[in-house]
């Protein structure tokens, strides 16, 4: 499936905002990533030919982005904070339960395409350590326990 | 209001203002009153109020500033550019997430004086992926402002990022917004004289920017006396760690750690205070005997410390500080760019160390290569920028801090009872 027209006029027109194809080329991903989920190759190539950059340059870039994902990733993507704040206020029982419950590691995705879970740090909500970042909005949640990373998975946090 | 200028108008729900609310809340009176003086005039004041750069080095704000050429004055075509660094992710820091998503109007203002200040027709605004409320705030507060006919010509965008704490060092975050990966550049030159697209260019932090409404609405007296100390203005305090409720706190620059863990419920776990980074995960350890230093640049300066974003991450005495620093150590080698091999190749060697003394598997001589790592690579060391000199400030300051604790490590393991680290919220979490 290639990218949409309407796509395709947006990432012209990030060229024209962010001061040329070059440096219109991450924002560039991140279009494709709001739209798709994540950026596959073949929808790469196209917004470098679009952009007029190689694609060599366009990979090179998303390369270096820790959240430009270059592979499917699930519908929730968990961002879980493996920072020293979150830590001393119990992140790894939480990671491990977590984990546990989800049956996957960091970097992985559930089998139903469902939850994605990555580990970063620190991610500003030290204050309500330890904390994730959820979805799409990019939702902060916390204090998260064990006892509620069950909620969190049925939505109810 | 004005004993708290930063803070004191935020809305109880963190919910940004509308353009018509911060109007009501007096908005835009420092930007109109800035635009009334010269460029140079609101410079003057910025350094009369002693407004130092909160995004960690504490530079000077108005002497930054007046390295920026006026128009026409440089040779080559293109404006001079402001970036408001919004990238805030040194573990322990949460200011900047407030300041965007509760007061992106007030961050506007002082963009707006900045750009005046510093004769920038462009300015962006660079803000880390994981704050899409922030991002979304700024770039509404955006909009209203130019329908209101409120930016005087200035082109001024959000430029979400996604990803990697190196972006936040300012020659870094030139290079990203150039289409780059993000690898720092040597320094001189300084971005005022060769920046993005070899433009003058200034940088600096989200609070630093949103202070700026403040020295131009109260004056530069006003805007000092606020502070205890020499350096104007309040600070966004943050505290985090082993303390009952952990929070952001504004209070004069200058304010003791002994106030700020009060106002954080005290110390949890224990009880005892083992000690605190006041400045974030790249800031060196203070014991107790420092509860009552004054909490700014020029204080911890002399005390053979560093201030740098001002959020202090606090021990207990039942937490391990190897883990501590370990997880630090983690982060860091996990963040490096790869640009220059001493942080590539020794941040990554620290941290298995470090996670070797944990586990107990550590040997003597592995307490020799820490400190050897410490003092090769420490601040002014062999690394191409400061990212592996912040890395190293827990680490040297520990080893010395916590001989005993590595010493203890090293015959067995971590002495220390991890349950508190496993039970739960220790305060008083619901989730
Ligand atoms: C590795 C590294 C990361 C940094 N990250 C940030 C950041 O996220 N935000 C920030 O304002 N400054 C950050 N800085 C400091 C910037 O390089 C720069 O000093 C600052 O943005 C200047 O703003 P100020 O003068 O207002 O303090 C970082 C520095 C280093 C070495
Ligand atoms: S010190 Fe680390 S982050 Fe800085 S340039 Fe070298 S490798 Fe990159
Ligand atoms: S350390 Fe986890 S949010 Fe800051």
């Amino acid at each position: 499936m290639s990218l949409s027209p309407d796509l395709l006029t947006r990432i012209r027109q990030a060229a024209h905002d962010h001061g040329g194809p070059r440096a219109a080329m991450l924002e560039a991903l991140r279009m494709i990533q709001h739209d798709h989920g994540w950026v596959c190759d073949a929808h790469l190539a196209e917004a470098a030919a679009t952009l007029g950059v190689h694609r060599a340059e366009m990979e090179a870039l998303a390369g270096f982005y820790s959240l430009i994902f270059r592979h499917p990733v699930g519908r929730t993507v968990i961002l879980l904070c493996d920072g020293a704040s979150c830590w001393l206020n119990g992140a790894d029982a939480v990671r491990d339960e977590l984990q546990r419950r989800l049956g996957i590691g960091f970097g992985q995705t559930t089998a139903d395409g469902e939850y994605t879970l990555i580990n970063v740090a620190c991610l500003g909500g030290c204050d309500r350590a330890p904390a994730a970042v959820v979805g799409r909005d990019r939702r902060l949640i916390g204090p998260l326990s064990p006892e509620g990373v069950a909620k969190l998975l049925e939505g109810g946090l | 209001m004005t004993d708290l200028p930063l803070t004191g108008r935020a809305r109880p729900d963190r919910k940004p203002h509308t353009l018509a609310e911060w109007r009501a809340l007096g908005g835009y009176a420092a930007v109109e009153r800035a635009r009334a003086m010269a460029p140079s005039e609101v410079i003057d004041w910025v350094e009369a109020a002693n407004l130092n750069g909160r995004g960690g080095a504490g530079f000077p704000a108005g002497r930054k500033w007046r390295f920026m050429p006026e128009r026409g004055t440089t040779p080559g075509n293109g404006p001079n550019y402001l970036i408001v660094n919004g990238d805030e992710m040194e573990p322990g820091a949460f200011k900047d997430r407030f300041l965007l998503e509760a007061l992106p109007h007030q961050l506007l203002e002082g963009a707006l004086i900045a750009a005046h200040a510093t004769h920038c027709d462009e300015a962006i605004v660079l803000i880390r992926d994981e704050y899409r409320p922030g991002i979304a705030a700024v770039e509404r507060a955006i909009d209203e402002a130019r329908n209101a006919g409120l930016l005087g010509g200035l082109h001024i965008r959000v430029h979400p990022s996604a990803g990697r704490y190196i972006v936040g060092e300012e020659t870094a975050l030139i290079t990203a917004l150039e289409g780059h990966r993000a690898v720092p550049r040597k320094r001189p030159p300084f971005p005022a004289q060769s920046g993005l697209w070899g433009r003058p260019t200034t940088v600096n932090n989200v609070e630093t920017i949103s202070l700026v409404p403040h020295v131009l609405t109260l004056g530069p007296q006003r805007f000092r006396a606020l502070s205890r100390t020499e350096e104007g203005g309040t600070k966004l305090y943050g505290v985090s760690g082993r303390v009952k409720r952990p929070g952001l706190f504004e209070a004069p620059m200058g304010t003791t750690a002994r106030e700020l863990i009060e106002r954080a419920g005290g110390i949890s776990g224990d009880g005892t205070l083992r000690a605190f980074q006041p400045g974030g995960g790249a800031s060196r350890f203070l014991g107790p005997d420092h509860l009552d230093t004054p909490l700014d640049f020029g204080h911890l300066a002399r005390a053979g410390a560093m201030f740098g974003t001002g959020m202090l991450i606090v021990l207990d005495g039942s937490a391990c500080p190897v883990g501590l620093i370990a997880r630090h150590m983690r982060f860091y080698a996990r963040e490096s760019c790869g640009w220059c091999t001493p942080c590539r190749e020794g941040l990554p060697l620290a941290a298995k160390i470090l996670h070797a003394f944990e586990a107990g598997t550590a040997r003597p001589e592995d307490l020799d290569l820490l400190h050897m790592t410490a003092a090769e690579a420490g601040p002014r060391g062999r690394s191409f920028c400061d990212l592996m000199g912040g890395a190293m400030a827990p680490l040297a300051s520990g080893l010395e801090m916590f001989a005993a604790e590595f010493a203890a490590h090293l015959a067995g393991g971590c002495p220390h009872d991890k349950t508190h680290l496993s039970g739960g919220c220790p305060h008083g979490g619901t989730a």
